[in-house]
């Protein structure tokens, strides 16, 4: 059996690379400010992502930014989610 | 108009914060308006003794009477508080908690908080930073609370501090030392803002000593009103009980407090005034015997006023008894449209419409009006223009038919063809609730066609429905556009219909469509179609015989068909008896232009629920939901009505086999169960190998199920060899109107192996399911296999097992029902207000986006072919 590595010299996992794991992107502050006219509402009317999601850290999300989702579906073809970043559990 | 006012005036304003308090003895006075002295109610007039509970200062609740603090009449005066002093302080049940933790934190004898200084402002600061997050906040205040329960020396004063326990319910002991409510009202006093903000009481919220109740308030009459019997006796409120229980303990504690008696009775008076107190606030408290009204009924006190389904919140607030509604047995109409209801003329006699009389309308309304109560077409009251309402009676009814004229409302009957909601319990899903047509039907049942009964989940043995009647154009309207019986034949859950022929209905339009030559005479042929509404005979007969002209069943089925194009596949092939071929093309149905060219109509084509129904959804979605339910209806007078024609009758002689299968099912299990003891014997002389990572045991088991299955299944194709294809079970299983080939084959061959928790029956006895079997007996029977059929009988054993296993399943689903309901009942409280906005984001009431785009595609399923779109690709990127 292949001994087990310690936790820093394991090699990071590209998570992007996950078929579960849908494409995302940090939003630019005039893409944000787009998003929140087109819908009228304010930031804090969008759904919540922790800052210790794993996507988040991947990102380089800060708290405040908002993350685009483009997720695959059968019937839609490309459905576009966003969430903004707030400070979560252990975060 | 002033509503018109009114509503321009309307003011948005978002609820910022709520504040709890606690309520100070100083405001317990400050709003009441007489202190309670006696428990004594009503003097030997049966007036209301002063400064009783039911003193008039407190509001009143006869009518003709006037409250003495605001002088206002029954309905007028809100009613007011009182206080009774307590002669000694008690606790208040739902603070001992706090109390408790009180107790714990600080010190005994300066009544700081166990913590320095230092420290003390250092969790201030954090908890002050934390307002508004209750989440942190009661973190924070748990950890103070941990820090600080065990400390054993004051760090202010220095004092040694005895350990504080709590006896439950409602009793403090300090080392070996009682506590009294006394002890503990003079320590918390000593407890400074600041540190008593630090155990959760912020400054402005309360003092902790008020958690310790030295008065009481005394919730008004109207509160708790009493009842006046026939009998002119008064029966009171249980809150009154409860309230004069404590007043009259509370005078005996005085009385004896002033004239000196032994401590012991006061000790025991002073017990029973907190028991009094404690089950006022609430009656069902652990360790506490709940108070109990003279008949042996606890008393339902302030807790319990408001808890639970019963409470105030769900029985009064969450949900509430309505006017114009009706609740009766429902029984079946085939003749009733599929989107009408019957309602028995009492029931219509009773709900009313209110219709505004017109120059256009006043001759009918007069014409209500003057029927007068008894005869039914009539009115029940008149609303004059200036909003008086009037009953129509023998007396009033000419006087008002003088006076009508156009701007007077009459609430006339209900009629044919009014609009109203029908709805059966549980409302599982919206289909719940429908919008039927009235038909004004004799005897005392709501009549339903049998295809409506499918959304309801209703029955006819015994179950009964509610209607209510849309007082308002608005509320028609929107009932029929929306909720309408033919809005809702697909399932928003599916995009499927989930209304369509059932049963007989399928059998007969099977047994119409199922041969290609079944020739019908042209009589027989017109009085088919006539049951349906069709006056025409199909164009061409298929033949003609001795000068008769014949049709054949598909032609007839035909008539009815919109004219659609549909490609579908039926359940069985209808022209080989026992076809197997998964692809057979006789099992292919194939409508061209409204006509049945080829294949049987079966539940695939018209049956209800996924993923039957695929004809309805074809006339769906080519002519939309008016056609749909014609069709649907139609289908089912056909199928009924051909049915009647060639008779049908399933019995027990369905199950006979001949000798020789009977033969053959015996042959089979035996050599099942030969092959088994082979494995038996394999397996006790220690010769059995292993499955890869089974033990030997295990593989014996899976041999055994393995060797069962197979002479199951085979027994099953015996029965469906032997079985003649007029068999109207068959038939039955066949159309997929009802039952199934494995049914068929319970009755007539095998019931075979019952299963309990996926497994062979093992429980029972040591080493052996039942007395009658050897010790370690592992053979089929011992297992729970039933060899017999139901009709042939089973053993002694096979009918214990099937007992079983019946058990079982009544213990599953009684357990799941409630659990799956509660399930949903928080699923429901969770999302009722979510909602899909004109933008099409689902938001929720705080206007918080929960979906971009609804469902993520923007589908509504109820409007989509199986949950897809009903366009082309290509059609939507346009």
């Amino acid at each position: 059996m292949v001994t087990k590595k310690s936790k820093k010299e394991e090699k990071p996992i590209d998570i992007f690379k996950s078929r579960l794991v849908p494409e995302c992107r940090v939003l630019s502050e005039d893409e944000e400010k787009k998003l929140l006219e087109q819908y009228n509402i304010s930031k804090r009317q969008l759904p919540l992502i922790f800052s210790t999601d794993p996507v988040v850290k991947a990102l380089g999300a800060k708290v405040g930014n908002v993350i685009e989702f483009t997720r695959k579906s059968k019937t839609a073809g490309l459905s576009k989610y966003y969430r903004v970043v707030v400070g979560g559990i252990r975060g | 108009m002033i509503i018109d006012q009114e509503i321009t005036k309307i003011v948005k304003n978002k609820v910022g914060a709520i504040e709890f308090r606690m309520l100070s003895p100083k405001l317990i006075k400050k709003m009441a308006v007489v202190k309670v002295i006696t428990p004594e109610l009503y003097d030997a007039d049966g007036y209301p003794v002063d400064g009783s509970l039911m003193d008039l200062k407190m509001g009143v609740i006869d009518p003709g009477l006037r409250c003495r603090t605001c002088g206002g009449k029954v309905n007028e005066c809100p009613g007011h508080f009182g206080y009774i002093e307590l002669a000694r302080p008690v606790f208040h049940v739902r603070y001992i908690p706090l109390i408790y933790a009180f107790l714990r934190s600080t010190c005994s004898e300066c009544g700081r908080l166990l913590l320095p200084q230092g420290e003390i402002e250092k969790w201030l600061e954090k908890l002050r930073k934390a307002e508004g997050d209750s989440a942190v906040r009661a973190g924070i205040l748990k950890e103070i609370l941990n820090k600080t329960k065990l400390i054993k020396k004051c760090p202010h004063c220095g004092a040694k501090q005895e350990r504080v326990k709590l006896v439950k319910p409602y009793n403090f002991t300090e080392g070996n030392k009682k506590l009294t409510p006394i002890d503990v009202l003079e320590r918390l006093k000593k407890v400074p803002d600041t540190d008593s903000e630090l155990l959760g009481i912020s400054p402005g919220a309360g003092r902790p000593e008020w958690m310790v109740l030295t008065v009481l308030p005394v919730p008004p009459v109207s509160v708790r009103p009493s009842i006046t019997l026939e009998s002119g006796e008064r029966s009171e409120d249980d809150l009154t009980h409860k309230l004069s229980d404590i007043v009259r303990t509370n005078q005996r504690l005085y009385e004896n407090l002033s004239a000196g008696a032994p401590e012991i009775i006061i000790e025991d008076l002073w017990d029973l005034l907190q028991y009094h107190v404690t089950t006022f606030f609430a009656n069902n408290i652990s360790q506490v015997p709940p108070a109990r009204h003279r008949s042996g009924r606890p008393l339902k006190t302030l807790a319990e006023r408001i808890k639970g389904k019963e409470g105030r919140f769900r029985r009064n607030l969450a949900g509430k008894r309505v006017n114009f509604s009706a609740r009766t047995v429902i029984s079946p109409d085939s003749q009733l449209a599929i989107d009408e209801v019957g309602v028995p003329e009492i029931i219509a006699r009773e709900l009313t419409v209110p219709e505004r009389v017109t120059e256009w309308n006043l001759k009918q309304m007069k014409e209500y009006v003057k029927n007068g109560p008894d005869k039914y077409p009539s009115a029940n009251y008149v609303i004059t223009p200036d909003g008086k309402r009037k009953v129509i009676s023998d007396e009033t009814r000419d006087v008002i038919l003088d006076e009508l004229a156009p701007g007077y409302i009459v609430e006339r009957h209900l009629k044919d063809g009014d609009i109203v909601l029908f709805n059966r319990q549980p409302s599982l899903h919206r289909m719940s609730i429908m919008a039927h047509k009235v038909r004004v039907l004799p005897y005392k049942t709501f009549r339903l066609n049998l295809c409506a009964t499918i959304p309801y989940n209703a029955d006819f043995d015994g179950d009964e429905m509610n209607l209510h009647v849309p007082q308002t154009e608005e509320a028609r309207a929107e009932a029929e556009l929306l909720v309408g019986v033919r809005h809702n034949i697909v399932t928003p859950r599916y995009g499927l219909p989930i209304i369509g022929a059932i049963q007989d209905q399928i059998t007969g339009i099977y047994l119409l469509t199922k041969d290609e030559d079944n020739l019908i005479s042209q009589e027989d042929a017109a009085l088919l179609l006539a049951q349906v509404g069709v006056t025409e005979l199909p164009k061409k007969p298929a033949s003609k015989k001795g000068g008769k002209k014949y049709y054949t069943g598909r032609q007839i089925f035909s008539m009815i068909l919109p004219e659609v194009d549909y490609i579908g596949r039926s359940k069985t092939c209808p022209k080989h008896p026992h076809c197997k071929d998964p692809n057979c093309k006789y099992a292919q149905v194939i409508i061209e232009k409204g006509v049945l060219k080829q294949g049987v109509i079966d539940v695939n084509a018209i049956g209800p629920e996924a993923p039957k129904g695929k004809l309805i959804q074809a006339v769906i979605n080519r002519y939309g939901h008016k056609v749909a339910i014609e069709f649907i209806q139609k289908v089912a007078l056909l199928g009924i009505a051909y049915l009647q024609m060639v008779g049908f009758t399933t019995s027990v002689t369905d199950t006979d086999l001949p000798e020789e299968a009977l033969r053959e099912i015996k042959e089979t299990f035996d050599f099942a169960e030969k092959k088994i003891d082979g494995y038996i014997e394999e397996f006790r002389e220690g010769k059995m190998r292993a499955y890869p990572g089974r033990t030997v045991r295990e593989t014996l088991e899976f041999k055994i199920i393995e060797a069962i299955n197979r002479a199951r299944n085979k027994t099953g194709r015996i029965v469906e060899r032997y079985l003649k294809q007029d068999n109207p079970t068959l038939i039955m299983a066949q159309s997929g109107s009802r039952g199934s080939l494995l049914n068929l084959s319970l009755m007539s061959a095998s019931v075979g192996q019952l299963s309990l928790r996926g497994t062979r029956i093992r429980r029972g006895y040591r080493n052996r399911t039942l007395p009658h079997f050897k010790w370690g007996d592992v053979g089929p029977a011992a297992g729970g296999f039933v060899r017999h059929s139901y009709k042939g009988g089973l053993t002694p054993t096979e009918f214990f097992f099937n007992a079983i296993t019946g058990r079982d399943t009544i213990m599953d689903t009684s357990m799941r029902t409630p659990k799956s309901g509660y399930l949903q009942r928080r699923l429901i409280n969770a999302l009722q207000d979510l909602k899909v906005e004109y933008d099409m984001t689902v938001r929720d009431a705080s206007g918080r986006i929960v979906q971009f785009i609804y469902g993520g595609d923007g589908i509504d399923v109820a409007k989509s072919d199986n949950g897809k779109l009903l366009i082309p690709k290509e059609e939507v990127l346009k």
